[in-house]
């Protein structure tokens, strides 16, 4: 019964986002798409906090570096982009698992320092090498060198449904994750690690396995974003972004399949509609999350499946 | 969002049937006719009933850009003031638009889509930071959003970007940095030692310098690039080669007063020649405490800050027109410094706009007229200094989408800037690296 509403519910979210494209109005589709591409960072991001228990404030490394790797690859190689697609996913995946090798020798505040260190190092690694990546001004990537098949990644309908397809499969890629054997280790990890460890469970292994598929779907990311809008800069690196998917997954929900989601598109047009209203909008949207906090402790959707919503995975 | 208030047609009744309007015309015609006012209230009526032309702002009001972005608003809407009141773009007048785009690519990114998508704007304009610039006008092109900057970025001129992207107001830093070599050879040495942001902004500076300086003779006899992190600068000054004749620098963000503080601590009185970029000093105080080892400097200028001995006419009247007193800062609040090197380039972009139109024939916002547009202001050459181009006259390459100007060399004397030489336009030119006009549309 639970396992039926649950697929019910994340189902008819994926449905909800296929038939938007229909009726929404062209700014909010290219931003759902933008929407769609950020959670899946999001998602990403999502395994290891909200999961695995790991607290990263470096996480914007692994976007980054999928970003990096696709689009560089199509700006000086000429790779097409479902090729750097892939380079730019597997670049994050095994750079997240170098990554992970080092950091995950340490927990708690060390983590967090030893994740922001490295990412701050790949920030500075991307002004250091300017020539090229063209450091902190970055990259846009040529209209001509984004096509597949004859489709130029311009057209908004196929950037949306391609988005979409991308977030569909982070989501169900979670989702199964969760659902699995090896999901349900993270989780425990996540509450006592000691006792998992107590039970016989090689946890280092555990976690490795959720930083890398973390790093896998935030460098997804970052290549498509890279692709579809056609920008390559180090404000991707920078702490800003760490901070971003930390904010999405707590507004939205760690711990909750569709937190990230809910989290990106409620940090967004809380930025729209205020900026609509005041010029001084940062510290309405400040008060705004001061008090989604208050009432909201464990983000919209964990409250919710704190009060009634128990299902809710 | 800021919408400047325009008038706009009225739509409470609905439709009103053609021989009711034109019943109305002729009447009015027909009495201001006989009162004989018609020339000029002919004019107002053309201009109060004709459409806006909508042009989006891209502002930098919050983030790393805001000191500028704060002077770029105040400055545009200034010009904004006089061209609508001298009867708007091609008889219609302006609304302007502004959005923050928090000096983020993405952000601006997503500015521009607004502009396009929900506020429909004609033109977008505005862009300084050359981040933003990158990440907005690939989403510019893709909308063929005709998008005017005012970065001084090279990244138009190098052919980076698209046909949709241009650079009218503003020369670009291999411009200015170029045109400064052969006056600091002659002037003031040939073996030179740079210090420079280490990004993208301090390697344009190390690479047209470094090639301009050698083409006059001289050399660059070491290279300090400056992390961005960095708070505290003594450690590279002992790393300067004894026989460095010229210290050039271009330091940006907070760490300048600290930067030149120290710096002064190093040389006391015995130091090289000392030549700056005022992107430095973009609105700090020449008079702030800690900058009195700059006294007798040199420094780059676009625009001289202070108002010169000769001021122009067209000076007079722009800084009027902005708020600015002759020490550069805002007439409300002397301490309140203006980013005078480069916000000129807005009220200059947007002259530039309105010629644009008027001679494209550009009445909305289709494909069509758009390439009008493109190609029109492809066609210009240059302008005159005036009241319209008040830092002085241009030339403009339409392959490049870039502008070229005079440029200004300033000596600091009592904690003001002196110009001591003023550039040939001839001087900032260089070989086209691209040719924007052959891209599609």
């Amino acid at each position: 019964m639970e396992r039926n509403r649950s697929l019910a519910l994340h189902g008819g979210a994926l449905l909800i986002l296929f038939l938007l494209q229909f009726v929404l109005p062209p700014y909010h589709y290219t931003n759902f798409t933008r929407i769609m591409v950020l959670a899946v960072y999001g998602i990403g991001y999502n395994i290891l906090i909200g999961y695995t228990g790991l607290l990263s404030l470096g996480h914007a490394m692994f976007l980054a570096s999928g970003m990096y790797a696709a689009g560089l690859a199509v700006h000086y190689i000429g790779v097409d982009p479902v090729s750097a697609f892939v380079l730019g996913s597997v670049a994050a995946l095994a750079f997240a698992t170098a990554v992970g090798l080092v950091a995950l020798r340490t927990t708690g505040v060390s983590f967090m320092i030893v994740t922001m260190m490295f990412s701050q190092a790949c920030y500075l690694l991307i002004l250091y090498f300017n020539e090229v990546t063209r450091g902190d001004e970055g990259i846009a990537i040529s209209e001509a060198a984004r096509q597949i098949a004859g489709f130029s990644l311009t057209n908004p309908i196929l950037r949306y449904n391609l988005a979409l397809a991308l977030f569909a499969g982070a989501l169900i890629l979670c989702y199964a994750l969760i659902r699995s054997r090896v999901g349900r280790v993270l989780i425990a990890i996540r509450e006592n690690e000691e006792r998992v460890k107590m039970l016989g469970y090689h946890t280092f292994r555990y976690k490795l396995l959720a930083l890398a598929l973390s790093g896998l779907l935030s460098g997804a990311a970052g290549a498509s974003y890279a692709l579809m809008f056609g920008y390559v800069g180090a404000t991707f690196a920078a702490i800003e972004y760490s901070i971003f998917a930390l904010l999405w997954v707590l507004l939205g929900g760690a711990g909750t399949v569709l937190g990230p989601i809910i989290g990106a598109l409620l940090m967004f047009y809380l930025v729209e509609w205020t900026s609509d209203v005041t010029e001084s909008y940062r510290i309405v949207v400040g008060a705004a999350l001061v008090l989604l906090t208050l009432f909201f402790p464990k983000g919209i959707l964990g409250t919710l499946r704190e009060k009634r919503l128990r299902w809710l995975p | 969002m800021t919408r400047s208030k325009t008038p706009k047609p009225d739509k409470r009744n609905g439709s009103i049937s053609r021989r009711a309007a034109l019943k109305g015309l002729g009447a009015v015609a027909g009495g201001t006719a006989a009162l004989g006012l018609a020339p000029g209230f002919v004019r107002y009526i053309q201009v109060s009933a004709a459409e806006p032309i909508k042009i989006g702002f891209q502002a930098h009001r919050t983030g790393i850009g805001a000191a500028y972005g704060r002077w770029y608003e105040r400055t545009t809407n200034a010009a904004v003031k006089l061209i609508n009141e001298a009867g708007g773009i091609a008889g219609r007048p302006i609304e302007l638009i502004t959005e923050d785009d928090g000096t983020d690519p993405k952000r601006g990114a997503e500015v521009v889509e607004k502009f396009a998508s929900q506020h429909q704007v004609d033109i977008t304009f505005g862009t300084l930071f050359s981040h933003v610039v990158m990440g907005s006008a690939p989403r510019a092109g893709e909308l063929k959003m005709p998008y005017y900057v005012v970065s001084e970025g090279h990244h138009v001129a190098s052919g980076a970007l698209n046909r949709y992207t241009f650079q009218p107001g503003i020369t670009d830093v291999k411009a200015q940095v170029s045109s400064m070599a052969p006056w600091v050879a002659k002037n003031l040495g040939k073996k030179v030692t740079m210090i420079f942001p280490d990004y993208a902004f301090g390697y344009d500076h190390r690479d047209y310098f470094s090639a301009a300086i050698e083409k006059q003779g001289g050399e660059v006899v070491k290279l300090l690039p400056i992390p961005a992190t960095e708070t505290s600068y003594t450690k590279y000054f002992p790393q300067i080669p004894s026989d460095t004749e010229v210290l050039y620098h271009v330091m940006v963000g907070p760490g300048v007063l600290t930067f030149v503080k120290e710096m002064g601590e190093f040389y006391g009185s015995n130091r090289p020649q000392i030549f700056g970029f005022i992107d430095s000093l973009e609105a700090v105080d020449m008079a702030s405490p800690g900058l009195e080892f700059l006294d007798g400097t040199y420094f780059w200028e676009a625009y001289p800050r202070y108002a010169q001995a000769n001021q122009s006419g067209a000076d007079k009247f722009y800084r009027a027109a902005v708020g600015v007193d002759a020490n550069g800062a805002s007439l409300e609040d002397a301490k309140d410094v203006s980013t005078y090197s480069h916000m000129f380039g807005c009220w200059e972009t947007l002259y530039i706009i309105k010629e644009a139109v008027e001679a494209s024939g550009y009445q909305s916002a289709t494909d069509a007229d758009k390439k009008k547009l493109i190609e029109a202001t492809e066609a210009m050459s240059g302008w005159k200094e005036g009241n319209e181009h008040p830092q002085g006259d241009k030339t403009f390459s339409g392959q490049l989408h870039q502008c070229f100007g005079h440029q200004f060399i300033s000596k600091v004397a009592g904690g003001k800037l002196e110009v001591v030489h003023r550039t040939e336009i001839a001087d900032g030119t260089y070989e086209p690296e691209t040719d924007y006009t052959k891209m599609a549309l």
